[in-house]
C-alpha cells in the first residue's frame, strides 16, 4: 500500500495534514493532523471572565462571533444571569447571519473548486449556460450576454498564463463531471457570492463595529443601545446623534437597513446557492454513497426560542446513533469527554482516559516526528488536535447532524425541504449519510435559517417599538456579588456544529477554560481504542484516480467544512475539584 | 478631476470597472493616505497600468481573521480591480490545488519573479520547542517565513499576531510567538495591526507602492503613518462629550442611548493610535465605538495584556504634567493630543516632502519623522495600567 500526504490541505481554516494509504484505488486508512497550537486555554486562566469572549472570539476568524457567544453564554451560566428578550433576538441574528456567510463562503469559495472545472467552463455556450441558469431559479443575472461576458473574463485571465489561487489546480481530472455550461454558472456564482458577502459583512459590522471580530457582545447582553427614546420617537431636537454619517444599529434607519441585507441573502441563498447546490448533487448522485464515515450524529442545538431559560430551540438538541433514524437520544454536556491517547498532549497518568472538560487537564507536549518531516508514519501522537468522544462513541457534527437530528426528531420544517431535495434528486433518505449529504443538508439548513432570520428581526424591532429597550442584564456584572466558585458552560452550534465551552471561576478570575470545537469532534485524531474520528472514517473507501492529484479526498475533508484552527486547543492547568451542581442544574442550555 | 485619457479609460473598461467608481476609489484611496486630492488622477494612472503584483500570502498561528477582512474589502468592483491588480499565488484559505500542487505554486512564485514578489503574513510565528507549534509541509513556519520574506519585495504583516505575536504571544501562552519583525528583522517590512487590520489600510499601502513606488511612511514600529499616526481618541465623534464630562456608566445606560463617552467603561481609544473613527469598516457603516462597545485597543503593542481587563477605566493620564487630576483629565488629554497632532503633522509634512521633491527624496529626514513617531508614542505609552480604575472618580466637569 502507498501512502500518501496532503499538506497543507487547502481551502480550510488553520493548518491540516491529511495522511492517506491507497491501494487499488482507493483510500483504505486515514489520519487526520492539526498541525499547529496556539494555546488559547493556557492563555485565559487568571483574567475577567468578561474579557474571555474577546480572547474567544479570536479562535476563528471565519466563523467570526460564534466562540464569542459561546463565551458570553458559558460566563452568564457560571453567573447565573439571564439576558433580556432583546439580546437573545439580536444574538440569534449575529449567529444566523455568520450561518448564511459561512455556508455561501464555504460552498463557493471553499468546496465549489472541488466540483467545478473552472478551465473547462470556458468550452461553454454562453447561450446554453443562461438556459441552464434560467432553468434552476429566477436569479436576474442570467442572460446568455452576461455569462459571455463572464466567460471572456475567465479567459482574458487564463490567457496572462498566471492565474493566482487557480494555478496548479486539478482541471481536466477525471472526476470533474459538469457539463461546461454548469460549471460556467458556478464560476459566475462564484464571483458574485464574493461581492455578496462583502455586501452581507454589513450586517454584523452595524450590530458590532467590525467584521471578523466585532465588538457586539457583554457579558450579560449586547453593547448596541437603542438610540434615545427608542428608534420610532423622534427625538433628535434634544439630543442630535453625535455621528450623522450613518445609522446605529437600533435606529429605525438601522433596523430597516438591517432587514434589507436580510432580504437579499434570503434571495441569494433561494435563488443562487441553494439551485446550484443541487445542480451539483444531481451530476455527482455516486457521491451520495461516498463519505459516510460514522454514522453518530451530535447536535447540541441552536437558536433559543424562549426567554424563561432558553430550552426551546429552533434547531433541536439529540443525537443519532448509528444511522438509527427512527430514535433522538437525549443530549448531555456531562457525556462530553476528550483523549489525547494520539495527540501532542499529556495528561498525568495516562492519556488514553476520557476527561470530562470541566475536569481537563493538559499541557502540550510534542509526539510528532522531528521537523521537517515528510510522513508521519510511526508517530504514536500525530495531531494537535484532542479527540472528543460522546459516552466514548465518536460523533459527526456539523449541518448534517443538526439536519438529522430535527428530521428525526419530526421537525416539519426541516422534513419538508429535506424530502423534496432527495425526492428531486431521485435518492432515498440514506443518500444523505455522505458526503453528498453534507452538502445538501449544509444548503437546506441555509434555506431554513435564511427564512427565520427575518422574523427575529420582526420580532426585535416589535419589542423595541413597544419601548422595551433592554439590551442587557447587569444584576451579575460587579464581581463583588459573585460567589468566590462558580462553574459553567454553553452548549450551542456555531456553523461548523456542535460547541461546547466550559467556565471555572474562582476568586473573581478564570480557573480554568476548555472548547469543544465542532472541529475537534470532526477532525479528531483516533481515540485509546483506535477509533477514527469523523473525518478519517469518511475517507475510508473514497476512491482515487491519480494518487497524485487526490481531489477526491478533498471533496470528502471539505464537504465537513473543516477549521483546525478553532479545533487545535489546550485546555487550562487549573486542578479537578468539585463540579458546581447548582451551576449544572441550571444549565438549562 | 483630471479627465482620464482614452487609453487608461480602456483599461478600466477591460477590467470592468466603471470610469466614476475609479475615480471615487482613486479619491478616496489619496485621502486615506492623507495626500491632497490633486494626487488622485496619479493613483489612478498608477493602479490602472501597473502590471500584477504577485503575492504569497502565509498564514501561521492566525484564526484566518485577516483573510476574512481581505474578503471584505469594500468598493466591489474597485478591490476586484485591486484583486485583479494582485496575482494571488499562494494563499491557503483561497487556492484551488493542496499539498504538493499547492507547495509547487510557492515555489514556481518565488522561482518565476526573480524581482520578487510581495510577501503578506498572517498570523503569529511559533518559535519554542523547535517551531513543532505550527507546520506547513513538515517544516516550521519560522522557515517558511524566512524564506518567503528574504525574496519579497517587501513584507507586510497584516494583524496583531504578525505584528507582535498578538494572542498566542499574551501572557501564558507557551508557543514562545513572534510577530514578523523578531523573526526576520532586515526584512523590508510594513505592519498593518488590528484584530484584525482595517483591510482599507492594506488597500492604501498597496496603492501606495504602485504609485509611487515606495511603501509609505512609517513610525518606528513600522506602521504608516497614515493609518497610525493618530489617537483614536482625537479623532472619535463621540469624543465632544467626554470634555463636556458625559459619559456611559453601565451598558444600555440612558448615556448609551444617547450616545456618549465610553470611556469610563473602559475605552482604550486614550492610549490606542488608529484611524477606525475616520476610516470605519464596510464602506465607512461603523466601528466599534459608533456600534457601542468601547475600544479594546487592538493596534497596539501586547495589547492583550497591556489593555485588559477591557472594561477597566483606564487610570487618568497623568504623564506630562504632575498636576493633572481627574477634575482636569479632560484638558490634560488635550495636551497630550496636541504632542501628538504635532507629531502627525510633521509626519504628514515630511510625507509630502517626499512625494513633492522625488529627487531629494533621500535628503529629507525619514529619522525626524520615526523620532517623532517615537514622541507620540512616548506620550501614552501603552503599558500595563498600573493602577485599578477608580470608578468611584469624580464626573468631570465641562471646560
Amino acid at each position: 500500500m502507498a501512502r500518501l500526504a496532503i499538506d497543507p490541505v487547502t481551502r480550510v481554516g488553520g493548518h491540516l495534514r491529511i495522511e492517506v494509504e491507497v491501494a487499488d484505488g482507493s483510500v483504505r486508512d486515514a489520519w487526520s493532523s492539526g498541525t499547529a497550537f496556539r494555546g488559547m486555554e493556557l492563555i485565559l486562566p487568571g483574567r475577567d471572565p468578561r474579557d474571555a469572549w474577546l480572547f474567544a472570539e479570536r479562535i476563528c476568524g471565519a466563523s467570526t462571533t460564534v466562540h464569542a457567544l459561546a463565551s458570553v453564554r458559558a460566563v452568564e451560566n457560571a453567573l447565573g444571569t439571564r439576558i433580556p428578550r432583546n439580546a437573545r433576538l439580536l444574538r440569534n441574528l449575529v449567529a444566523g447571519a455568520q450561518y448564511l456567510t459561512d455556508h455561501v463562503v464555504h460552498f463557493y469559495h471553499l468546496h465549489a473548486l472541488d466540483w467545478v472545472d473552472v478551465v473547462d467552463a470556458l468550452r461553454a455556450d454562453p447561450a446554453g449556460a443562461s438556459k441552464l441558469a434560467r432553468s434552476m431559479s429566477d436569479w436576474p443575472l442570467s442572460s446568455p450576454a452576461y455569462f459571455g461576458e463572464v466567460r471572456d473574463r475567465i479567459a482574458r485571465f487564463v490567457e496572462t498564463g498566471r492565474t493566482g489561487p487557480f494555478a496548479n489546480g486539478y482541471w481536466g481530472h477525471p472526476a470533474y463531471r459538469l457539463p461546461p455550461e454548469l460549471n460556467l454558472v458556478i464560476v459566475a456564482h462564484y464571483l458574485e457570492a464574493l461581492t455578496w458577502q462583502r455586501t452581507f459583512s454589513r450586517f454584523l459590522v452595524l450590530v458590532g463595529g467590525k467584521n471578523p471580530h466585532p465588538q457586539a457582545f457583554v457579558v450579560g447582553g449586547m453593547a448596541a443601545a437603542p438610540p434615545w427614546g427608542g428608534p420610532a420617537q423622534n427625538r433628535a431636537g434634544e439630543h442630535p446623534p453625535v455621528d450623522q454619517k450613518a445609522p446605529v444599529a437600533l435606529s429605525e434607519e438601522g433596523l430597516a437597513d438591517m432587514a434589507a441585507l436580510l432580504a437579499e441573502a434570503r434571495t441569494f441563498v433561494d435563488q443562487v446557492y441553494v439551485p446550484d447546490a443541487m445542480a451539483i448533487a444531481g451530476s455527482y448522485r455516486d457521491w451520495a454513497a461516498i463519505g459516510g464515515g460514522i454514522g453518530n450524529y451530535l447536535s447540541y442545538g441552536e437558536f433559543p426560542e424562549d426567554d424563561a431559560d432558553g430550552s426551546t430551540l429552533l434547531l433541536p438538541r439529540g443525537r443519532v446513533m448509528g444511522r438509527g433514524m427512527s430514535l433522538v437520544e437525549p443530549v448531555d454536556q456531562g457525556g462530553v469527554a476528550e483523549t489525547v491517547a494520539h495527540s501532542h498532549y499529556a495528561y498525568e497518568g495516562d492519556d488514553g482516559v476520557l476527561r470530562h472538560p470541566l475536569n481537563g487537564r493538559t499541557e502540550p507536549a510534542y509526539g510528532g516526528p522531528e521537523l521537517p518531516f515528510t510522513t508521519l508514519e510511526g508517530s504514536d501522537k500525530y495531531s494537535w488536535l484532542k479527540a472528543p468522544r460522546y459516552q466514548e462513541a465518536p460523533m459527526e457534527v456539523g449541518p448534517l447532524a443538526r439536519m438529522l437530528v430535527a428530521y428525526a426528531e419530526g421537525r416539519a420544517d426541516v422534513g419538508v425541504v429535506l424530502e423534496r431535495a432527495m425526492a428531486a434528486l431521485g435518492l432515498g433518505p440514506e443518500g444523505l449519510f455522505s458526503t453528498l449529504g453534507r452538502v445538501i443538508a449544509r444548503a437546506l439548513e441555509a434555506e431554513v435559517v435564511a427564512g427565520q432570520l427575518e422574523r427575529w428581526l420582526t420580532d426585535l424591532r416589535a419589542t423595541i417599538a413597544g419601548g422595551d429597550l433592554a439590551l442587557v442584564d447587569l444584576s451579575r456584572w460587579d464581581p463583588a456579588g459573585w460567589p468566590r466558585e462558580a462553574s459553567g458552560w454553553s452548549l450551542g452550534e456555531a456553523p461548523g456544529g456542535a460547541l461546547g465551552h466550559w467556565v471555572r471561576i474562582r476568586d473573581q478570575v478564570i480557573e480554568t477554560y476548555q472548547v469543544v470545537d465542532p472541529n475537534t469532534w470532526n477532525g479528531s485524531p483516533r481515540d485509546a481504542s483506535g477509533r477514527r474520528g469523523a473525518w478519517e472514517e469518511a475517507l475510508v473507501g473514497t476512491p482515487l484516480a491519480d494518487p497524485a492529484r487526490p481531489l477526491e479526498i478533498l471533496r470528502t475533508v471539505h464537504s465537513f467544512d473543516p477549521c483546525t484552527a478553532c479545533a487545535a486547543h489546550a485546555f487550562g492547568p487549573g486542578a479537578g475539584g468539585t463540579v458546581g451542581i447548582g451551576s449544572a442544574e441550571r444549565a438549562a442550555r | 478631476m483630471t479627465r482620464l485619457d482614452d487609453g487608461l479609460y480602456a483599461a478600466l473598461l477591460r477590467r470592468g470597472v466603471s470610469r466614476r467608481s475609479f475615480i471615487r476609489f482613486s479619491a478616496a484611496m489619496a485621502a486615506a493616505l492623507a495626500l491632497p486630492a490633486s494626487y488622485a488622477p496619479r493613483i489612478a494612472r498608477a493602479v490602472a497600468t501597473a502590471p500584477r503584483l504577485p503575492v504569497v500570502w502565509l498564514r501561521g498561528q492566525d484564526c484566518a481573521g485577516n483573510t476574512t477582512a481581505f474578503l471584505h474589502a469594500s468598493e466591489p468592483t474597485v478591490s476586484e480591480l485591486v484583486l485583479d491588480l494582485l496575482s494571488v499565488d499562494y494563499h491557503e484559505t483561497l487556492m484551488a490545488p493542496a499539498g504538493d500542487a499547492a507547495t509547487l505554486s510557492l515555489a514556481g512564485t518565488m522561482e518565476q519573479h526573480p524581482d520578487g514578489y510581495l510577501a503578506i503574513v498572517e498570523g503569529a510565528i511559533p518559535l519554542a520547542a523547535g517551531g513543532v507549534y505550527c507546520t506547513v509541509g513538515g517544516r516550521a513556519f519560522s522557515e517558511v517565513v524566512r524564506e518567503v520574506c528574504s525574496g519579497a519585495i517587501a513584507t507586510i504583516a497584516v494583524g496583531s499576531c504578525a505584528f507582535d505575536g498578538g494572542s498566542p504571544a499574551a501572557r501564558g501562552g507557551p508557543t514562545g510567538a513572534v510577530g514578523v519583525a523578531q523573526l526576520v528583522p532586515d526584512a523590508q517590512l510594513v505592519n498593518l495591526p488590528g484584530c484584525p487590520m482595517n483591510v482599507e489600510n492594506l488597500t492604501a499601502t498597496i496603492v501606495h507602492y504602485l504609485t509611487f513606488e515606495e511603501f509609505p511612511l512609517t513610525d518606528a514600529r513600522r506602521r504608516p503613518f497614515f493609518a497610525y499616526g493618530g489617537l483614536i481618541h482625537n479623532q472619535c465623534e463621540r469624543r465632544a462629550h467626554f470634555e463636556f464630562g458625559e459619559f456611559v456608566l453601565s451598558w444600555g445606560d440612558e448615556a448609551a442611548q444617547k450616545g456618549w463617552c465610553l470611556y469610563k467603561v473602559g475605552c482604550k481609544g486614550p492610549e490606542a493610535f488608529a484611524n477606525c473613527p475616520t476610516e470605519r469598516y464596510a464602506a465607512g457603516t461603523s466601528w466599534p465605538v459608533k456600534a457601542g462597545h468601547g475600544c479594546v485597543g487592538c493596534t497596539m503593542p501586547g495589547f492583550w495584556d497591556a489593555m485588559s481587563p477591557f472594561y477597566r477605566r483606564l487610570p487618568a493620564p497623568v504623564p506630562l504634567v504632575p498636576t493633572v487630576t481627574v477634575d482636569n483629565v479632560g484638558q490634560a488629554l488635550v495636551g497630550g493630543v496636541a504632542v501628538v497632532t504635532v507629531a502627525h503633522g510633521a509626519a504628514s509634512y515630511v510625507r509630502s516632502r517626499r512625494v513633492r521633491a522625488a529627487e531629494r527624496r533621500e535628503a529629507l529626514s525619514a529619522e525626524a519623522a520615526v523620532a517623532a513617531g517615537d514622541e507620540a508614542e512616548a506620550a501614552f505609552p501603552a503599558g500595563e495600567p498600573s493602577s485599578p480604575g477608580s470608578d468611584d472618580a469624580p464626573t468631570v466637569e465641562a471646560g
